[in-house]
């Protein structure tokens, strides 16, 4: 299309060598104009999602910093007592924090063993029919919504601490970390799959030659050599586990106490949560909310740090 | 043959670990099992059809889900009206059109950041900005617009991985025939990978449905029934009142409403109805997905 105009001799038509504009060349210029348009667009698009998380980050930041400029940032984040509606207000959120670190570790604690084996399961040890049974199950089990699992918790297995343990209700601490470990599952069962998949099977293959049983091999070797991308499914699960909300409020009680096991507790999401419905605008109970928001979100970002830290090292 | 040959300890470890291996796989099935199975054994009975297809009347002081099935529907439609054009866009950037690597891993960085921020933010950012900011209240745009940017993610991810799967040949035939770069796209590559965006869209429906931190703040508690369709008589008219209910009624969707009922209200068979429910979008939409990846592999 472009090479018709290169060598004519005579390419105004009318017996002169002059070069003047032709019909073929403004149709070019049209669909390059086009072409341009097109690309803008697509470079708009493409950078939307940079732009949505600049736009959380300063806006989360931006409403969550004055409340943490009155209150002061040691008593914020050190203080022992949130009495967010008390005559004399205080605004420590160290119960919180506590409660998710806890909460979190309690998840991560029994969910990871679980998932890991089932994980090493899947990969290594299942033969292909049973393993096409167990692999949907998990799929089937990440798609579960949260409030369902919520429902779950709090109509079987609140009731049940209740009974087991004395206590005079079953919301705990205890319950938010069976359910955030349910829940975590399938996270680290796929990514610890794909992980241990990613093995070269030389490894293996040396191992068995070197005379060690398939699960010698399985564990002294392709587990250590999946090991990053196994931690970058424990932290997976970690990021899963602290921005839980939903399942969290309907099992773990709603008292701010500092975490105990059976006490109830609330953790960073759901102090967001609960308060926010009531908490009147402007008001610096409010704005504390929005400072808590910004303390999740920071642990987050240092999360999804960590985890980028470590699967550069797993491709590296 | 080599385990004769083995210690007694090895033969041990072998064992044991062999017995735990089984033993968590099968704790993890037999955990969906008794998920969905008590989910269904409670809450099936209360799937009525009257359940379904009435919403709440004070006066016969029953419940009906109907509005919150509404909700959940008018969610998932315009979510994806939203979203498929900028994921798509987005997606066919970085594969078709981006030269500068860094801008590349920069959005890709950018993608990744935002799966993993929790929900509960999305709805407080969501909340402050569209609700407040903007004025538009606890409104279902409200909600729409927050999912949009929930579901980005996971549109351009799976856009991506199936763009990537049109082989560079197609490409470049089409390009040497002539055709311009976004002809090629629109003729060779997107018809080549519709697969793939279809399955992205089914996971982003089944995230949408079992959405539920966001939208609590952003399109609210609201159990009446919403119309979007609403006629005066005349065109005109129609669209700026459907506009202008759709920008100001709230809506529950069906997650929501699971919580409000649960939690709030204690009317705990409905609540199971619901989670039944759910349950089987989750299923229809986890199968669609093997499905359509299936026919995406075979392809």
């Amino acid at each position: 299309m472009m090479d018709e105009c290169v060598s004519r001799p005579d390419p105004a038509g009318d017996g002169t060598r002059s070069a003047r504009v032709r019909p073929g060349a403004v149709r070019v210029s049209g669909a390059r104009l086009f072409e341009t348009v097109m690309y803008v667009l697509f470079l708009l698009c493409g950078l939307i999602a940079v732009g949505f998380v600049c736009f959380i980050s300063v806006y989360l930041i931006w409403s969550g910093l004055p409340a943490i400029r009155e209150i002061g940032l040691i008593d914020f984040l050190f203080g022992k007592t949130w009495a967010s509606t008390a005559a004399e207000p205080e605004f420590g959120i160290l119960p919180f924090i506590l409660t998710s670190i806890y909460g979190t570790a309690g998840a991560i604690v029994i969910g990871v063993p679980v998932g890991f084996m089932t994980a090493v399961f899947l990969a290594k040890v299942a033969p292909p029919r049973l393993a096409a049974v167990v692999r949907p199950a998990v799929d089937l089990l990440a798609g579960i919504p949260s409030v369902v699992y919520g429902l779950i918790g709090m109509m079987v297995l609140v009731p049940a601490v209740r009974e087991w343990f004395h206590l005079p209700d079953g919301a705990s601490l205890f319950a938010a970390i069976i359910v955030l470990a349910i829940m975590i599952l399938p996270s680290i069962i796929s990514v610890s799959e794909t992980a241990l998949k990613a093995v070269p099977r030389e490894y293996e293959e040396a191992s068995l030659a070197l005379g060690a049983t398939h699960i010698e091999t399985v564990f002294r070797v392709s587990v250590p050599a999946a090991s990053s991308g196994i931690a970058a499914s424990v932290v997976l699960g970690i990021g899963r586990a602290i921005g839980e909300a939903m399942a969290i409020m309907m099992v773990a009680g709603n008292v701010a106490n500092m975490p105990s096991l059976f006490k109830s507790v609330r953790f960073l999401t759901t102090a967001v949560a609960s308060e926010m419905s009531y908490a009147a605008v402007g008001s610096l109970q409010r704005q504390a909310l929005f400072s808590i928001a910004l303390v999740l979100f920071l642990f987050i970002m240092l999360i999804n740090v960590a985890l980028n830290a470590l699967l550069k090292r797993k491709t590296d | 043959m080599q385990a004769r040959s083995l210690s007694g300890r090895r033969r041990l470890y072998d064992r044991t670990l062999t017995a735990l291996l089984y033993f968590c796989a099968l704790l993890t099935c037999a955990l969906l099992v008794f998920l969905i199975g008590y989910i269904f054994l409670r809450g099936l009975p209360h799937v009525t059809w009257e359940l379904l297809s009435t919403k709440p009347s004070y006066l016969r002081d029953s419940i009906g889900i109907l509005p919150n099935i509404v909700n959940t529907v008018y969610l998932v439609v315009l979510t994806l009206l939203f979203t498929l054009p900028l994921g798509v866009g987005a997606a066919i950037y970085l594969t078709e059109y981006a030269g500068n690597r860094r801008l590349v891993s920069v959005i890709e960085f950018a993608t990744e950041t935002l799966t993993g921020i929790p929900s509960i933010i999305y709805g407080l950012v969501g909340m402050l900005f569209f609700c407040e900011f903007l004025g538009l209240g606890k409104a279902l745009l409200a909600g729409v617009l927050t999912l949009v940017i929930m579901t980005l993610p996971t549109i351009i991810r799976t856009t991506q991985e199936s763009l990537k799967t049109v082989p560079q040949s197609y490409r470049e035939a089409a390009l040497g025939l002539g055709a311009g770069r976004w002809h090629m796209i629109c003729t060779v590559v997107l018809p080549s990978s519709v697969d793939g965006i279809v399955t992205g869209c089914i996971l982003a429906v089944g995230r949408i449905v079992g959405e539920s931190a966001a939208l609590l703040f952003t399109a609210g508690m609201g159990m009446s029934l919403n119309r979007f369709f609403v006629w005066t008589g005349d065109l005109a008219g129609s669209a700026a009142a459907t506009l202008d209910s759709f920008l100001h009624s709230s809506g529950a969707s069906l997650t929501v409403a699971l919580y409000v009922y649960a939690k709030e209200r204690a009317e705990f068979d409905v609540a199971f109805g619901i989670a039944a429910i759910l349950m089987i979008l989750t299923l229809v939409i986890n199968l669609s997905a093997k499905l359509v990846g299936r026919r995406l592999r075979r392809a």
